[in-house]
């Protein structure tokens, strides 16, 4: 079993603040922010990889952090939803989801705004169907996605 | 006819106080936290040293164990502890049951003991420093089982030579009844036709909130009291199954919440993981967190109910009015009765559906299956029962040849018959389901039916056009378990708030409820701030729940539709009482002006005709909190207010299984316009109309939200999920890859319409909304039907219609043609 809980540094930047921690060789990324870091912000939805709700961007790749190693991680910068708003602004995409109703329990969320984060930098004025794909990882239980949706557009068009 | 009557509900004078904060869309208060990532969820909770548990699961769905080592698991260096079923037996006492036998006889524990049920089932629980190594040391607990036959289709569950899942049932019969209400014999001696529908199958699902279960349980040596932060949304119910196995008394488990990631119903039934955890804690002396792995999830947490409804015979007039019908309901409960079997009366709160039939005869057999245990989910045992007579319904209606629209607008209960009294003495508070039906049909564009269907055709495709009628019944009569079993001491329902004023001003309310993404703190604070006349930014409502606040009665929680009834109430009654008691300490300072003459506004308690003369809130806090001498001695004024709501229910008549079982019925008409390619059998929603009416809307966004996320859930359910079982009883849709719920480009266009029927019963005239019905589900199966007229005529025989199934509907239709047989009487 020690061969199991063989351990390595990792140095990640996450939101601009530099950390270092010893992980366990085996640690997925996304319990590495959670746990270690304590940035609880960024969820967990599923074990296979289609929820999304893990969703963060790291070296400006959107990624869903419980399929990568944390130790994969190293070096990387990673962006987080606690990153997104500065001194309590919400970013216009966050306010969006408010205004539309966007979210119910939230549990999704983090993962829903990197998703479109990630989407509106690289394409600022989406179609519907791009807008639809750039979400479809991402799994909502709560609003049926009609919202997230309209939130989305808002602040693509 | 059932010579008893129920008596309806006092009418309440709905007041209306200035509303400046209800009716509108406010934003949420909660969405500023949960759009930052600070919600707080329960895997958030961190604890020093605690440990993390992994629960050894059973990958057999029915075995002997017969042996458990964890010797070795629990050498590993940084593994704090284990648990096992025999322990468990030790310790604590088998959770109560409801039912009266034979389900009454099972022995269910936290942990499984000497026999595992189903596969999933929880064996061993292993606690150790990290997350991962519980779960590598759960690798090695050595469990040898000796595998037995595994029941998993309920219609065989009772035949000779079946394997029994619990010897000290007996059988696999856990609880069954008949429910007969008017005259049968009478309703088929009037009918002109009798149509037969040998089988109607509804299918296991659930909800699937996107968070799992958890806990992270800390135990007080000293005072022998635990800490339960969790996402179990019941936690009145989780006492009352927790505090008798455990020994001990409910106020020893404090249950504490933030946030919750959806639950749906689905979080109602984690009391044995919670008891498990109750034990680590305090065996091991440290804090310890379970998080369930969403594997684990579907494999063994609240699966809905699967119910067969076997040789259903309808009553009907050549006109297709509806008489009555009789079938016989077999649900499956899975390994245990978790919840169970409340599902054999719940479905009771809809008899008749939206429809006028006063002649109805339902035989209900809950049988025990090598599958996950049934709880409760999203339209608990009414959207099941509800489909079905939508499905009769529209078979009626097509066998007879008649418009299914006409036959629901000939059968609907009409809105001036509200108040009406249901069969079996449920009051249906208020609605008009032809209107919605109306702006449902407008939505779609049913004018233009005809001319669609051949378009469509002209394209190669199938169009059918379907409608699902249902009603959301919110606000329970716990009474009605006593259907279940007269011996349980259960009636009524209840909630509680508190509203205070605090030394500064600071209007601070506490909710008895588990919210699980319903924007509670948003509507709790709409009425308290048009009650007090001030703003809602002034009013402060405590996240989430602690049974420790003193804002918590036996049916606490969030389930079964009921907040904007019980929580709100709980509200609105809490807030009368403190501006009462400001008024009166106005009255006081203002130099004894009149109470009369006073009025709460702008954040101020002031005299009507002198507004000049006002004494703001923050004064009335100070004085009360902090600067109170030389009050008179007989103002009884503390700022500090409870109110417990307790709807207007009495006592169910058990022998005639007759009463008001719920309080306001909130109902959902929704229509589907569906396209098939008949080649393949793949179909797609191309409209899709959901109309609702919850009485009145406190915060419109938020009921509209509902709806939608209702309708979702409905429309994944009829397409794709599905919790599909091998004939060895092993789960072939254990996680999202297999169980394919909708993503955002499976979604149709949707259209909302509402009206507004205030419940002539409730507070603020609202009605409990959340759950929706179903909808969703009927009205995508009677379209799929609708489309296959003229091809087949095949008839939509079960809640799950994936492609697969519409493709062999489309290929074999005399196979369905086969269930349905129409006589003259
Ligand atoms: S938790 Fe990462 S995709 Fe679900
Ligand atoms: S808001 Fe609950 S899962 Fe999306």
């Amino acid at each position: 079993m020690s061969a199991i809980a063989s351990s390595k540094a990792v140095t990640v930047t996450v939101n601009g603040v530099e950390y270092e921690r010893e992980v366990e060789a085996r640690k997925l990324l996304i319990h590495f922010v959670r746990d270690d870091l304590d940035l609880t912000g960024s969820h967990i939805g599923c074990d296979t990889g289609n929820c999304g709700a893990c969703s963060m961007i790291v070296d400006g790749q959107l990624v869903k952090s419980c399929m990568l190693l944390a130790v994969q991680a190293d070096g990387a910068s990673i962006e987080t939803v606690e990153g997104l708003a500065e001194d309590g602004e919400l970013t216009a995409l966050q306010q969006s989801f408010s205004d539309h109703h966007a979210l119910q329990c939230g549990y999704c969320t983090p993962g829903m705004l990197m998703s479109a984060t990630a989407l509106l930098r690289t394409n600022p004025n989406p179609t519907d169907e791009q807008i639809k794909k750039a979400l479809q990882g991402n799994i909502c239980r709560c609003t049926g996605y009609w919202n997230i949706f309209e939130a989305v557009k808002a602040v693509g068009s | 006819m059932s010579d008893s009557t129920t008596i309806a509900p006092d009418r309440v004078e709905v007041q209306a106080p200035q509303k400046q904060w209800q009716g509108q869309s406010v934003p949420r208060k909660e969405d500023k936290r949960l759009t930052q990532g600070q919600g707080v969820f329960v895997d958030d909770i961190k604890r020093h040293g605690m440990g993390y548990i992994h629960f050894v699961r059973s990958p057999y769905a029915h075995a002997h164990i017969t042996s458990i080592d964890v010797s070795k698991a629990e050498e590993i260096k940084g593994v704090y502890g284990t648990l096992t079923g025999e322990e468990v037996a030790s310790l604590t006492d088998p959770f109560f049951q409801l039912a009266t036998p034979p389900g009454a006889h099972l022995k269910d524990y936290a942990l499984a003991l000497g026999k595992v049920r189903y596969v999933g089932e929880a064996v061993v629980a292993v606690v150790a420093e990290t997350r991962e190594l519980a779960r590598d040391a759960s690798e090695l607990v050595e469990v040898e089982y000796e595998p037995l036959a595994a029941v998993v289709d309920a219609r065989n569950a009772q035949d000779d030579g079946v394997p029994v899942l619990h010897d000290d049932a007996g059988s696999n019969m856990m609880w069954e009844s008949v429910y007969e209400w008017g005259d049968l014999d009478a309703a088929f001696a009037e009918a002109d036709r009798i149509v037969k529908i040998k089988e109607l199958h509804f299918h296991r699902f659930n909800s699937t909130p996107l968070e799992c279960d958890g806990a992270l349980v800390e135990f007080n040596r000293g005072t022998g009291q635990w800490t339960i932060h969790t996402n179990n949304q019941f936690p009145g119910f989780a006492q009352i199954m927790m505090g008798p196995a455990l020994h001990c008394g409910l106020d020893k488990l404090r249950f504490v919440t933030q946030d919750i990631g959806g639950g749906f119903g689905n979080k109602i039934t984690s009391h044995p993981q919670l008891v498990a955890c109750c034990l680590l804690a305090r065996k091991l002396n440290r804090p310890v967190q379970w998080t369930e792995w969403r594997t684990d999830f579907h494999l063994s947490m609240s699966h809905g109910n699967e119910r067969w409804f076997q040789d259903t015979e309808v009553a009907v007039k050549n006109d297709g009015t509806l008489l009555g019908f009789r079938t016989k309901a077999l649900d499956d409960a899975g390994a245990w009765l978790r919840y169970e079997p409340l599902g054999g009366v719940i479905w009771a709160q809809v008899t008749p559906g939206v429809y006028k039939w006063r002649n109805i005869r339902l035989e209900f057999t809950q049988v025990a299956t090598n599958k996950a245990p049934c709880s409760p989910n999203r339209g608990y045992s009414r959207m099941q029962h509800l489909w079905f007579t939508e499905r009769v319904i529209d078979i009626v209606a097509h066998e007879l040849e008649l418009d299914p629209v006409e036959v629901r607008k000939r059968n609907y209960i009409k809105t001036e018959d509200m108040p009406y009294e249901t069969p079996n003495g449920c009051i249906y508070d208020s609605g008009d389901y032809s209107r919605m039906l109306d702006i449902a049909l407008e939505l779609i564009g049913w004018k233009d039916a005809a001319a669609r269907k051949k378009e469509a055709a002209s394209r190669g495709k199938l169009l059918g056009i379907g409608i699902g009628s249902t009603l959301d019944s919110g606000t329970n009569n716990f009474g009605q378990s006593r259907m279940i079993n007269p011996e349980l001491q259960f009636s009524g329902n209840n909630e509680v708030a508190t509203v205070k004023l605090d030394v500064f001003g600071e209007i601070v309310v506490t909710l008895g409820t588990t919210p699980q993404g319903q924007g509670h703190e948003t509507t709790a604070a709409q009425v308290v701030a048009d009650i007090l006349g001030c703003s809602m930014d002034d009013v402060y409502v405590r996240a989430g729940h602690d049974s420790y606040w003193n804002s918590h009665a036996g049916f606490s929680g969030t389930y079964a539709s009921q907040f904007a009834v019980t929580g709100l109430s709980a509200v609105k009654g809490a807030t009368d009482m403190l501006a009462e008691q400001i008024k009166r300490l106005g009255s006081v300072i203002l130099g004894g002006v009149p109470v009369d003459a006073l009025e709460l506004a702008d954040g101020t308690v002031r005299i009507k005709d002198n507004p000049e003369a006002a004494l703001p809130f923050m004064a009335c806090g100070a004085i009360i909190n902090a600067n109170n001498a030389g009050l008179p001695e007989d103002l009884d004024v503390t700022l500090n207010c409870r109110y417990v709501y307790r709807p207007p229910f009495e006592v169910p008549d058990v022998e005639k299984k007759f009463g008001n079982l719920t309080l306001t019925y909130a109902a959902q008409i929704h229509a589907a316009v569906v396209e098939i390619d008949p080649e393949t059998g793949h179909y797609e929603i191309v409209d899709y109309a959901a109309v609702d009416d919850c009485g009145i809307r406190i915060h419109p966004q938020i009921v509209e939200g509902q709806v939608m996320g209702a309708t979702a859930q409905a429309l994944g359910a009829v397409v794709h999920e599905a919790f599909e079982y091998d004939e060895d009883g092993n789960l072939l849709t254990p996680n999202f890859y297999d169980y394919h719920v909708p993503h955002a480009l499976d979604m149709p266009p949707l259209q909302t319409g509402y009206i507004e029927s205030p419940s002539p019963f409730t507070p603020l005239g609202t009605k409990g909304m959340g759950e929706g019905g179903g909808a969703g589900i009927h009205s995508v199966c009677a379209a799929v039907q609708d489309a296959m007229r003229g091809h087949g005529d095949a008839i939509v025989y079960d809640s799950w219609n994936p492609y697969k199934r519409v493709w062999e509907m489309l290929q074999h239709p005399e196979k369905t043609r086969a269930l349905v047989e129409v006589v003259d009487a």
